[in-house]
């Protein structure tokens, strides 16, 4: 089944100059394979569309039970350059939470 | 164990948690940060204004009113106040708060020796973009070294109330205590990991402390009130968050998490000028209520280089509102966006980037956004930049004419025309670290 990455994540999302990056915790351990699983680059890149011009790089931290996705030219240049309400990419979190994901019943359930 | 607090995320912050921080519970040392990524252009151009200018003028009165609380409980004072301008800064407090002891670190400040650097053949490309600064070393308006904590332990050893700094990595106002009260040497690259991981997870304050956190926010407890984050270290490495009893938030591993990941790049290589810390490394432990124990934390060699930002100036910018109200709030919205970009564009106006955003529909999330049916009102936003001043003066009177002369409902346009703003921009580079030379002085 499809669901939002709400339901198994929470995120934090802030800059460096034109980089924003987003930080994807898995609200229990056991959804951490299925983060890793579904939340690709390539995915959160496709996801973002044209707010992200430059390329998506996924990092893995397993300890935390969380992935790092750093995203280049992803705040129309950046801290004071931006032309954006959300220069400094705040809310990037709460829309890769939008993402939808394919789970089974059975990893949503582990409780 | 020592006991240390940041009360201070970012220049604006709360005024009142750094003294809530000091009479609400034992605290050995108050850490502040104050310098976020541009801020030293400001103060740059302040201290042109006024030679006695030029820090941030938030702190000498702060430390006025928490003066007494530094005495009588022998709380230590470190923050980044200095800006470009340290020495002033210790005056000032000095002058405010007389009976306190107070230190800077210099050296930070490269503005002065970039032409030597140059010279000497550094290019100081930008770290992000790869460009050689010589294409805009005549619009540099600042030029900071990040230094690292050892510097700044150095000035606790002169045994001041007070360690005033320029600008410096976050995490070193945190890892200097640890440096100075365990004695931990440019080599213990373990130790300096764990001082660094716990500095990051306080350095941005509250956001430690359930303050910007998504899981599970609407049951954070009393963010009126909210605890900033103190740090329990023992000399062995083991790192505690904690938070005062009786204030509000929450220290949980959801917190802790969150500020952990908050604006890093490659988890296993988190420079700092001590060391490179590893954040795959530790492991994390609910500890009790409002305590997590961060464990086991590995670290690598510092780098030979340290971390410069520069700001230049870029260009300029504006941004202007109008507000139109339902029925077609939206198509009112967007009709009134073409009719700006069609005057502008008749007027031959150029301009490096326009943009458009229609608050309440897209302005944060753009194509993201949940679909609103009939929104009550939107608020048209349209911004533009060039490296010219004059045709972002002239968008600025573009807007307010549409009230009369486009789609009906027009209003919110209470604050006139836009101000015209200047874009002064970041540029991250990479000097070799002996180019730096920090010294400590003692402001009597």
């Amino acid at each position: 089944m499809k669901i939002p990455l709400s339901q198994m994540a929470h995120a934090r999302s802030g800059d460096k100059g034109d980089i924003s990056n987003v930080g994807v915790i898995a609200l229990l351990p056991e959804y951490y394979p299925v983060l890793v699983r579904e939340v690709t680059a390539e995915r959160v890149k496709a996801h973002f569309g044209p707010l992200v011009k430059g390329t998506v790089t996924r990092y893995e931290l397993p300890n935390l039970a969380a992935l790092n996705f750093v995203m280049e030219q992803a705040l129309d240049g950046g801290g004071t350059i931006s032309l954006r309400t959300d220069a400094q990419g705040k809310t990037h979190g709460a829309a890769l939470l939008t993402l939808e994901i394919e789970v089974s019943a059975d990893e949503l359930a582990i409780d | 164990m020592i006991r240390i607090a940041n009360g201070q995320g970012f220049w604006g912050d709360w005024l009142e948690a750094p003294v809530r921080l000091v009479n609400g519970g034992p605290l050995d040392y108050l850490t502040l940060d104050y310098l976020a990524e541009v801020t030293m252009s400001i103060l740059q151009k302040q201290r042109k204004a006024d030679p006695n200018l030029g820090y941030a003028r938030d702190f000498p009165p702060l430390v006025a009113r928490i003066a007494r609380q530094i005495r009588d409980q022998g709380i230590r004072l470190i923050a980044n106040a200095g800006g470009v301008n340290p020495i002033a800064c210790a005056r000032e407090v000095r002058r405010l708060a007389p009976g306190l002891r107070v230190a800077v670190v210099l050296g930070d400040d490269l503005m002065d020796h970039l032409d030597e650097l140059m010279a000497g053949g550094h290019e100081l490309r930008n770290i992000d973009t790869g460009e050689p600064l010589a294409g805009v070393r005549s619009a540099v308006q600042s030029a900071n070294a990040y230094i690292g904590a050892f510097p700044l332990a150095e000035a606790l050893r002169t045994g001041a109330n007070i360690v005033i700094t320029g600008r410096c990595a976050d995490a070193a106002l945190a890892l200097a205590p640890m440096i100075h009260e365990f004695g931990w040497t440019p080599n213990d690259w373990n130790l300096l990991a764990a001082g660094v991981i716990a500095g990051h997870v306080i350095e941005c304050g509250a956001q430690a402390t359930g303050g910007n956190c998504h899981a599970d926010w609407q049951s954070t407890p009393d963010f009126a009130h909210i605890g900033y984050p103190i740090i329990e270290a023992d000399s062995g490495g083991t790192m505690a968050i904690a938070k005062h009893e009786n204030t509000g938030g929450r220290v949980t591993l959801a917190t802790v998490k969150e500020q952990l990941v908050y604006e890093i790049g490659d988890p296993r290589r988190y420079m700092t000028p001590d060391v490179i810390a590893d954040f795959t490394s530790i492991q994390l432990q609910d500890d009790g209520p409002d305590r997590v124990r961060i464990t086991g934390a590995e670290g690598r060699p510092r780098p030979d280089t340290l971390k410069v930002s520069l700001s230049y100036h870029y260009g300029w910018k504006a941004t202007g509102t109008l507000v139109y109200s339902a029925p077609d709030a939206l198509a009112k919205a967007r009709v009134a966006d073409d009719v700006v970009r069609q005057r502008l564009a008749d007027l031959g106006l150029q301009f490096e980037k326009i943009h458009t955003e229609f608050f309440g529909v897209n302005a944060c999330h753009g194509h993201l956004a949940p679909r609103v049916a009939e929104p009550a009102e939107v608020q048209l936003r349209i911004g533009v930049r060039d490296r010219q001043k004059a045709p972002v003066e002239r968008f600025t009177r573009e807007l307010i004419p549409l009230v009369l002369s486009g789609p009906p409902t027009a209003t919110g346009y209470g604050e006139g025309r836009p101000p015209v703003r200047e874009i002064v921009a970041y540029w991250p580079t990479l000097v070799r670290r002996e180019m730096v030379r920090t010294r400590v002085e003692v402001v009597e």
